[in-house]
């Protein structure tokens, strides 16, 4: 198809502003119904605890109250427990998860009793009246103590807290290690991390009583795989529910990707009383029944020869699942499973992971899920072999990276797309200035001040485009891998794309009208883009992963494709030409030869909705479908680096320069591309240097509120230098690959590897996140000799 | 019951209030004016800031008995006869927004900060921003669009 791409490429400002601008957003907090009523929680205070009786009556009978339930009056609500969708193993144990508990609690925040009301406040208050004798338990909270003989159960049914075991093996790994000249093994702990999108989840479920159907609103990344889930949890016919993101939902990062117990209840309890039902999370109620990421203890071991070349790699990991198995989480590590060895060589590769039941909120994926702690594993141990074989930083890498090239077969198993990561590295480090800093870095040193200044890199490559549906098979993954759009030309010569993305935050609507009005050759601001909901767009995949361009933005690319092929016909047959005589170039089909015989895109859909005269065996209208499932997962990658400053004295931390060179492929919007970058790199340094969710041994969740989480504001942070290397993906038709993870993945390594780097000379070799000032601080002192 | 009255982005508005209703419910159940967001309980994120007799303040810290008497201006009222004010059209611009979720709140703190120091350096606008938060930009694109409102503004 050719096309002048007068949208794809350019910074175009975004669809999305205006409304968010002037206060027009619509966020589900802001949707009333007639009759609404207003659901609120009663969590458990206590980590582990058996439910001895749930009193409900004070509740009932206060004012505005029209029911109080306990989970036991919930029980023959529930076609099934809360799903999960990723049984990574078939020996692996999936405990029930009930919405609401039934007799035993297992963290700070499950539900134990709902209480409706006329207006919020009169349910939160009634829920302060609800009566729950608990018999404390032993909290386990930590993994490894989890795993420990003796430990209390999470789960009484299950002899352990273990949930699954999944390993992967390549090649000869004793013989790599055998032959090493060096091994490194390093072990490194991944905080626990609140998501935090800034608009806490909402649901609004809504039925008609007289012919069972349902409509929920929900502040989701998922709408139709959640319908599809909604339907099994409630024992609701599949056609009979509608699920709605609303237009506008305020960041997700995962966090959203998920199917709630509060979802399920609020379409539990309007079907029971028959009136809309809604629910929305207070912070700091998010904060225990959100799914947090991350909480895993990293072992890796890498063989080397003395010149620093990898010949193998041992990991072992164990990651928290939290008290119950939530939509995805057991697949989290698995995501990461392959890129412990980065996108560097070797001859063998041994992953090893078991997902570990504790006394916490349930874990699930959180940006970058699985490949942020890969990422870090290996990007740290890279440098503790530099040092160990007396390479620079810089210089290790780039021995080590994978040939260039198209399906680069890695040590873990994958075979890369375009990969060619020397430049990305080169590109970094000549935006740095290398050397300049390097003898920068020397000058500080002799001079003995207490500022110290360091340098920490990150090569990462990433998988995206989640992906093809036969590979998700293969790790068991419990949906498909497609996504959908549909195209269609309006009467009036506008746009119509309809996407199975569910975006909240990341600009589809913008980039797809880039993609559809180059394709169609109209004006950009004649493209309308539906999503979110499943009425309106009746198949979709929806948003995590990095998925949505590199698969639903291809749907929309190939759709646009097949109604441009269907036009041509129509042209062809209206000016009575064969279509292969026509010339196609934006929007106008020509006949060769003969330049003023046209048909316009618009001519065509309006002659295409009259139906007057179609070529034979054509239907009317202009509009086609694409369900796209890619041949392979995308391999974006890149290197990033960090420059800190470091006070010797106190600890604490200075990030002054911060370069992202990434390569995503061709770019559709530079402008939007680079946002997610900077906000992904952002979420990255926050967890380097700043944020960490923390239990007490009784599993109370220390960090229960934004005043003991420090979501870090602009203040903590520099302005970040981006740039790319563009080298197009084999896997789609447009060669691109995705973004929305790559600032996450390749940041908190490089900010930890600067810290290193900065105190090395004192003999400092690690310092654990969130890279805190007393944390620092203590690391230098045991570098030292002194007290940690 | 308590009864207020106050002028909301140029309306004068009187109603009965409970005492413990906080400013931010007034504005967005009674006035239906949604376009102001709630991010927290904890007056840690800025997402609820308004504009309270031309200073920046955080509605969700302030009862609406508190703001009788008093001159609010919401993000639905920083436009005036349809043109945007110099920081919505400097956030367009600089991508300052993704989900646009903390975009209200932070657009007022700017617009209020804007007031008292009008040639900010980058550093300043920094910290005068400490009280909002925002997950997903970063901070960047926000400190590049109040930098370009600001020259925008005193050109
Ligand atoms: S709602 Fe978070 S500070 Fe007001
Ligand atoms: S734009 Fe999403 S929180 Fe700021």
């Amino acid at each position: 198809m050719a096309t002048a791409e007068k949208y794809v490429g350019g910074g175009v400002p975004r669809k999305e502003d205006p409304k968010l601008l002037t206060g027009q957003g619509q966020f589900l907090e802001g949707l009333t119904l007639p009759g609404m009523l207003h659901a609120a929680l009663v969590r458990s205070p206590h980590g582990s605890a058996r439910i001895n009786s749930v009193d409900v009556s004070a509740a009932a009978a206060a004012e505005g109250v029209v029911a109080a339930l306990s989970g036991a009056d919930l029980a023959d609500e529930w076609a099934a427990g809360l799903p999960m969708a990723w049984p990574v193993t078939d020996d692996i144990r999936i405990p029930d998860h009930w919405p609401v508990a039934q007799d035993v609690v297992r963290y700070v925040g499950d539900a134990v009793a709902v209480v409706v009301a006329t207006s919020r406040n009169a349910a939160l208050d009634a829920a302060e009246l609800v009566e729950v004798d608990y018999e404390v338990l032993e909290a386990v909270v930590d993994v490894e103590a989890a795993l420990a003989d003796g430990a209390p159960r999470v789960h009484e049914s299950f002899d352990d807290n273990k949930s699954y075991t999944w390993a992967l093996t390549n090649g000869d790994v004793d013989a790599a290690f055998a032959k090493a000249d060096v091994v490194v093994a390093e072990r490194y702990t991944q905080p626990r991390l609140i998501p935090n999108a800034m608009e806490p989840r909402a649901v609004v479920a809504q039925s008609v009583p007289s012919t069972g159907d349902f409509t929920v609103w929900s502040t989701t990344q998922i709408p139709h795989v959640a319908k599809v889930l909604f339907a099994l949890t409630l024992g609701i016919p599949e056609g009979q529910i509608r699920v709605i993101a609303p237009p506008d939902v305020g960041g997700g990062f995962g966090s959203k990707l998920n199917v709630y117990a509060e979802e399920a209840l609020c379409i539990a309890l309007a079907r029971r009383l028959g009136k809309p039902v809604k629910w929305v999370a207070g912070r700091s109620e998010g904060y225990l029944a959100t799914i947090h990421g991350r909480d895993q203890v990293q072992e890796i071991e890498i063989a080397a020869t003395s010149d620093g070349k990898i010949l193998g790699y041992r990991v072992h990991i164990l990651a928290a699942m939290g008290a119950y198995l939530q939509l995805v989480a057991p697949g989290v590590p698995l995501l990461g499973a392959f890129l412990y060895c980065g996108c560097y060589g070797g001859e063998a590769y041994h992953f090893e992971c078991t997902g570990v039941f504790t006394n916490t909120t349930p874990t699930d994926a959180y940006r970058g899920a699985g490949r942020p702690e890969a990422t870090y594993a290996i990007e740290r141990v890279i440098d503790a072999l530099a040092r160990e074989v007396g390479v620079d930083a810089a210089e290790i890498r780039r021995r080590n990276f994978l040939p260039a090239g198209d399906m680069v077969q890695s040590p873990g198993g994958l075979a890369f797309d375009s990969a060619d990561y020397e430049p990305a590295l080169d590109r970094a480090l000549e935006l740095l200035d290398y050397d300049g800093f390097r003898s920068d870095q020397a000058e500080r040193r002799a001079g003995g001040g207490r500022r110290q200044t360091g340098v920490g890199f990150s090569s990462y490559v990433e998988i995206c485009g989640l992906a093809p549906s036969q590979v998700l098979a293969s790790l068991k993954y419990g949906a498909g891998g497609w996504d959908a759009a549909t195209v269609r030309m309006l009467p009036t010569g506008k746009a119509e794309v309809v996407t199975g993305s569910s975006p909240h935050g990341q600009g589809h609507v913008t980039s797809w009208s880039q993609i559809a009005a180059d394709a169609l050759g109209i004006p950009y601001e004649d493209v309308t883009v539906l999503h979110g909901d499943t009425h309106v767009a009746p198949h979709g995949m929806n948003t995590y992963g990095s998925r949505s361009l590199a698969v639903a933005g291809v749907a929309v690319h190939n759709a646009c494709g097949r109604v441009v092929d269907k036009a041509r016909g129509l042209a062809a047959h209206l000016l009575e030409v064969a279509p292969e005589d026509l010339e196609y170039e934006a929007g106008t089909f020509s006949v060769k030869g003969v330049p003023d015989r046209t048909k316009s895109m618009p001519e065509l859909a309006f002659a295409a909705w009259t139906a007057h005269s179609l070529p034979e065996d054509s239907e009317p209208g202009l509009e086609a479908s694409c369900v796209y499932d890619p041949p392979n997962f995308t391999f974006p990658f890149g290197t990033h680096v960090a420059v800190v400053e470091v006070d010797t004295e106190t600890g604490a931390v200075d990030l002054v320069r911060y370069i992202a060179v990434d390569d995503c492929g061709p770019v559709i919007n530079p402008v939007i591309v680079d946002g997610q970058v900077h906000g992904g790199v952002a979420q990255g340094i926050a967890a380097a240097l700043y944020e960490e969710a923390t239990y007490a041994e009784d599993g109370t969740l220390e960090t229960a509120s934004m005043v003991n989480y420090l979501v870090p504001s602009a203040a903590e942070f520099p302005s970040f230098e981006t740039d790319r290397t563009v080298t197009p993906s084999t896997s789609n038709p447009m060669g691109v690959k995705g973004i929305g993870e790559a600032g996450t993945i390749g940041s908190a390594p490089a900010v930890i590897n600067a810290i290193v780097d900065a105190l090395s000379h004192l003999g400092v070799t690690d310092v654990p996140m969130p890279a805190s000032p007393e944390r620092v601080w203590r690391a230098i002192r045991a570098a030292q000799g002194g007290e940690e | 019951m308590k009864r207020v009255s106050m002028t909301v982005n140029g309306v004068r508005h009187e109603a009965d209030v409970e005492s413990r209703t906080l400013l931010v419910h007034f504005i967005r159940e009674q006035l239906e004016l949604t376009g102001t967001n709630v991010g927290c309980d904890t007056s840690s994120c800025g997402a609820c800031t308004i504009l309270m007799n031309g200073q920046s303040v955080k509605s969700c810290t302030v009862l609406a008995v508190q703001a009788d008497g008093a001159a609010v201006t919401t993000v639905e009222g920083l436009a005036s006869n349809g043109d945007w004010h110099p920081v919505q059209k400097a956030f367009h611009e600089n991508h300052g927004l993704q989900c646009g979720f903390c975009t209200p709140g932070m657009m007022m703190a700017a617009v209020g900060y804007l007031d008292e120091n009008p040639a900010p350096t980058e550093e300043e606008v920094r910290l005068a921003l400490e009280g909002n938060l925002c997950r997903c930009t970063g901070y960047h694109n926000i400190v590049k669009a109040v930098l370009a409102a600001a020259d925008d503004m005193g050109s």
